[in-house]
């Protein structure tokens, strides 16, 4: 990533989330009711949510891979059934992450 | 950046007094904001400055769309798909706007800082306030948002400069722990079979497309797995 194109994205990142929460300050209340709009916002973080944990943690460029950080994925996903909290979760992730990195 | 929240609801109708909606604003703003130190490592892991990442702390100001743009350009995504992606989870933030705008009735330079503060976490606790009247919701709303924006700027500020201390992410696992971050932000939004099921269709199309799409694109095109369960009424 150049740094122009680093800068790029968080300025337009942040116009874009800013201009999104101002939106709900200043439109009629009305234009956001219909049902269809609100089921579907409803799910749009779940899906880039769970998208995100895929690009993130088994992908590399466009090839899906098996690799250390799926070893973190997996110990965040048995703390978050175990009910730990997010900070537990993250760095239990690292912390076996960086294990098996460095055992490999 | 939800979770703390849902928690709140147990306490709301023990004492109707302004110093539990101070409580109540308070933890959550601390617990929220040492999530920061999690972004701030994220930032560095993909490639941005500590300014530029302290810069996304203070301007864009909402967890999990900073979490997605980051995500997007670690990924080895371009700068529309992160802005894309960013802007899409953000667009809760307006329905949350519309809730509060009747509530706080502010002008001028305050409406904007209003606005800015209004994410999941002022919205929650001002909403789990509405036994104790609309002064305590208010109050809620305030004071969440500013509590919530001072800690997650000043643990982001500590993330990056310890992740940058760090060097190599994938030597002290930041690598995973983007991903593991995701995981939590997606895991207390998971109350029912029918979005659990949304979120595990999310990943399989997610790894179904990623060799034969752009990196980065995949996480946009999730958004259709949400159009299409969305679509109909259940």
């Amino acid at each position: 990533m150049s740094q122009t194109t680093a800068w790029v994205v968080v300025i337009s990142t942040s116009v874009a989330c800013f201009s999104v929460k101002l939106l709900g300050y200043y439109i009629p209340e009305g234009w956001l009711a219909h049902p269809r709009l609100q089921r579907v916002n409803a799910l749009v973080p779940i899906s880039l949510l769970s998208a995100l944990v895929v690009a993130e943690g088994l992908v590399v460029k466009t090839r899906l891979v098996i690799d250390h950080r799926l070893a973190g994925l997996g110990v965040a996903l048995a703390l978050l059934l175990a009910k730990a909290p997010f900070p537990v979760v993250v760095v239990g992730a690292a912390v076996t992450s960086a294990i098996v990195y460095h055992l490999h | 950046m939800a979770r703390p929240l849902i928690r709140l609801g147990k306490n709301v109708n023990v004492t109707p007094a302004p110093r539990d909606t101070l409580r109540d604003a308070l933890s959550v703003a601390l617990t929220v904001g040492t999530y920061g130190v999690a972004f701030g490592a994220a930032g560095i892991a993909a490639g941005f400055s500590v300014l530029q990442t302290c810069l996304f702390s203070l301007l864009t100001f909402t967890g999990a769309s900073q979490f997605a743009a980051v995500g997007v350009m670690a990924a080895g995504g371009g700068a529309l798909s992160a802005v894309a992606a960013a802007a899409m989870i953000g667009t809760r933030n307006a329905l949350y706007g519309l809730q509060m705008a009747p509530l706080v009735q502010v002008k001028g330079f305050r409406r904007f800082f209003a606005a800015h503060i209004t994410i999941d976490e002022s919205t929650a606790v001002a909403l789990a306030q509405t036994p104790r009247g609309p002064h305590a919701m208010r109050s809620g709303f305030w004071l969440t948002g500013s509590g919530v924006f001072l800690f997650w700027n000043i643990f982001t500020l500590l993330g990056a400069l310890g992740a940058r201390a760090l060097g190599n992410p994938a030597s002290w696992g930041l690598d995973a722990a983007v991903p593991a971050a995701f995981l939590g932000l997606l895991w207390p939004r998971l109350t029912n079979n029918f979005l659990r099921v949304v979120a595990v269709s999310s990943m399989v199309f997610a790894m179904l497309v990623t060799p034969w799409l752009s990196a980065g694109v995949p996480i946009i095109a999730s958004v259709l797995v949400a159009v299409a369960f969305g679509w109909r009424e259940r």
